[in-house]
């Protein structure tokens, strides 16, 4: 995973409230494609005219906002499903940071497991900024480090997020190394667990006593 | 409850209410299963428990009867990855037209995969629906679900906690579909976000598990990522000798601590919601978010109503892709599709309260309709009562289990501009396929529209 401390470039503005992971990417594009070439189907639908040319009036379409690596987006942004392939696809755009007032709680979490920044912000602070993006300007500025956003008029807007998840962006790892250093405490904690809980455990041992009598579908 | 069922599951408290959580049952399937094994295996790792995981194909598979893995083609590669996959790892895998297979949230509460106070996840958002039996149970994303496949844990946040009392009684006719859709309407598309939902009073304890599991799986539509009710002797009856039951002495044990899950009297809630159970009438959607919704004897409103200017304009881009006139009964509006199924609506009793709005009627000309039970089990236990027959009398299509057309992934669509009553969860733009105009119910009123031709009250048929 790329890690992620300071991003710099101009904010692309969506301000759509609710916009769905349907409406990021579309199932039949996970269904039909691998996870690499998701990205130019971000957005497929508002993105492009039905006859297959781009819409100029989509945002990430204007010449100015193409490579934009910060969103900028209403409420509620990537509610819905929890296909990560969302994720990825806005990623394989070049976007780093998605900056709203509110994300899908499993969105939100995907997000850290791709090098992704979503950064909540009190919904005037998100407007001001998008008004100032539509006027153009100078770039924005992330600093991860800092934790804020940089207006393009020099403004600093810091923003929260858990020690957690910034350590993951700053050094670009993801949860599962962690983890698996942890292996021998989980080995300890589930053996505990059979004697506290066997309910959970004996029901889906294939090797224990009466399991072939007990109802198991072949 | 929230608090019970995750301080029983913390193997090390990584601080500020983080958690490496320990996960009880992880269940697989066909769009995001692949992914997650494939992610796993790109590492170098191995699934540390497979005992605890479960998989079955549903999201893009076809449910045309006499299917097969790869009736649909393009899905066909990710049923043959999930089940290559499964075996490799040594993980249960429940195939077409064996028992066990079904959409995962049907499957897992039926096959007493989810149990109460458990952790249950799933690579899909309405894994919350487990919560029915009192599990907690949550969706997550492909990398999670790797995570866990290694690990059996998750890193996780604990949520905050937030109650949804109904008091009172449902009236007649009204189902826990129409309950959830109220809620929905009340606490809106956002009001969840970062809470886990605990569904408690007279009302909720009233209604059967199946209706439990129904007012559950539409948590995620207000954002929350899990949604419970705390068990009690309705779900220790309903759990009871099903497969993955516990047995003996450990039923005993099990059930004496699921007693003991409940919410204390004193228990503080971040965010508490109260309705009257009274208030709640037949609801249909209207737009393309959960929460646009009316009473189905309602009109539709109007944008200029809304005092938000943001609201009014997404009222408008609502009602102009639906294709809806502001102040126009909505049982007014001509149905060209009607579907019976999905995680949300898909279990016996929700087909035999379709079938007694069916028997001894006909499907209006013009209309295609759908029943897609929602398992192996569900079908053969409705054909064991003869509601196939029912169904099939009156003209509609009686199909294999799977989430067909309520997510669009296995080649059956609503087609662009056609209008549907669906039984299922999400009336996004073009979720059950591009330009589909979908409206949510319940599965009553979805038949009586099909039967009518144009949305209807089942109440007045």
């Amino acid at each position: 995973m790329q890690p992620l401390t300071i991003v710099t470039g101009t904010a692309a503005v969506l301000p759509l409230a609710n916009i769905d992971t349907d409406v990021i990417i579309r199932i039949e594009r996970l269904t039909q494609g691998d996870q690499t070439t998701l990205g130019k189907y971000a957005f497929e639908a508002l993105r492009y005219r039905a006859d297959g040319t781009e819409n100029p009036d989509f945002p990430l379409n204007r010449a100015g906002w193409r490579a934009a690596p910060i969103l900028l987006v209403g409420p509620n942004f990537g509610c819905g499903s929890s296909r990560e392939g969302a994720v990825v696809a806005l990623a394989q755009n070049g976007i780093r940071v998605i900056v709203a007032h509110s994300f899908g709680d499993i969105f939100y979490s995907n997000c850290f497991q791709n090098g992704m920044l979503p950064i909540r912000l009190p919904e005037p602070e998100v407007l001001r900024l998008m008004a100032l993006s539509e006027e153009g300007g100078a770039p924005f500025t992330v600093d991860l480090i800092r934790q804020v956003v940089i207006d393009s008029a020099g403004e600093d807007h810091p923003f929260d997020i858990d020690p957690l998840r910034r350590e993951g962006l700053l050094a670009g790892l993801d949860d599962v190394g962690l983890s698996l250093r942890d292996g021998d405490l989980i080995t300890a904690w589930q053996a505990s667990d059979r004697s506290r809980r066997p309910w959970i455990w004996n029901p889906v041992h294939r090797d224990a006593p009466g399991r072939a009598r007990s109802g198991e579908p072949a | 409850m929230l608090d019970k069922i995750w301080d029983t599951h913390v193997i090390r408290d990584l601080g500020d209410g983080w958690a490496l959580l320990h996960i009880d049952r992880h269940v697989l399937h066909d769009l995001s299963g692949p992914v997650a094994l494939d992610l796993l295996h790109a590492r170098g790792l191995d699934v540390r428990d497979p005992d605890m995981v479960f998989a079955t194909p549903d999201h893009a598979v076809s449910s045309q009867p006499g299917r097969t893995g790869t009736t649909y083609a393009p899905g066909g590669a990710l049923w043959a990855r999930l089940r290559e996959g499964t075996e490799r790892e040594a993980i249960r895998f429940y195939d077409v037209g064996s028992r066990g297979q079904g959409i995962v949230h049907v499957m897992a509460p039926e096959m007493a995969i989810a149990l109460p106070g458990a952790t249950l996840i799933c690579g899909d958002s309405h894994t919350c629906t487990n919560g029915g039996v009192g599990a907690l149970a949550f969706g997550v994303g492909q990398s999670e679900s790797m995570h866990a496949l290694a690990t059996q844990t998750l890193r996780m946040r604990r949520p905050k906690a937030m109650r949804v009392r109904v008091d009172g009684a449902l009236g007649t006719g009204v189902s826990a579909k129409d309950l959830a859709l109220h809620i929905m309407h009340v606490v809106g598309t956002s009001g969840g976000i970062g809470h886990a939902i605990e569904y408690a009073g007279e009302a909720i304890r009233a209604l059967d598990v199946e209706g439990r599991l129904t007012l559950c799986n539409l948590s995620v539509e207000m954002g929350a990522r899990s949604g419970f009710v705390a068990p009690d002797e309705k779900v220790f009856a309903y759990l009871r000798d099903r497969p993955f039951a516990p047995k003996g002495a450990d039923w005993e044990a099990a059930v004496a601590a699921w007693q003991e899950i409940v919410s204390d009297t004193d228990a503080a809630f971040d965010r508490d919601i109260a309705i009257d159970a009274a208030d709640v009438a037949p609801v249909v959607s209207w737009g393309t978010a959960p929460d646009q919704s009316i009473p189905v004897d309602g009109r539709i409103p109007d944008p200029d109503a809304a005092e938000d200017p943001a609201v009014r304009e997404q009222m408008r881009v609502a009602l102009d892709y639906m294709g809806l006139t502001p102040g126009e009964r909505i049982v007014d509006a001509k149905v060209d599709w009607v579907f019976v199924g999905s995680c949300s609506n898909s279990r016996l009793p929700d087909l035999r309260a379709g079938a007694a709005v069916a028997r001894g009627r006909q499907v209006a000309a013009g209309v295609n309709a759908w029943v897609v039970p929602g398992s192996w089990e569900v079908k053969r236990a409705a054909e064991a009562e003869g509601l196939d027959r029912i169904f099939l009398d009156a003209g509609f299509e009686w199909r294999e289990p799977g989430c067909s057309m309520c997510v669009a992934a296995n080649g059956e669509a609503v087609p662009p501009g056609a209008r549907c009553v669906s039984t299922s969860n999400r009336n996004f733009i073009g979720r059950q396929g591009p330009r589909a105009r979908t409206h949510l119910a319940s599965p009553a009123t979805a038949v009586a529209s099909a039967i009518a031709g144009h949305i209807a009250d089942a109440r007045k048929l």
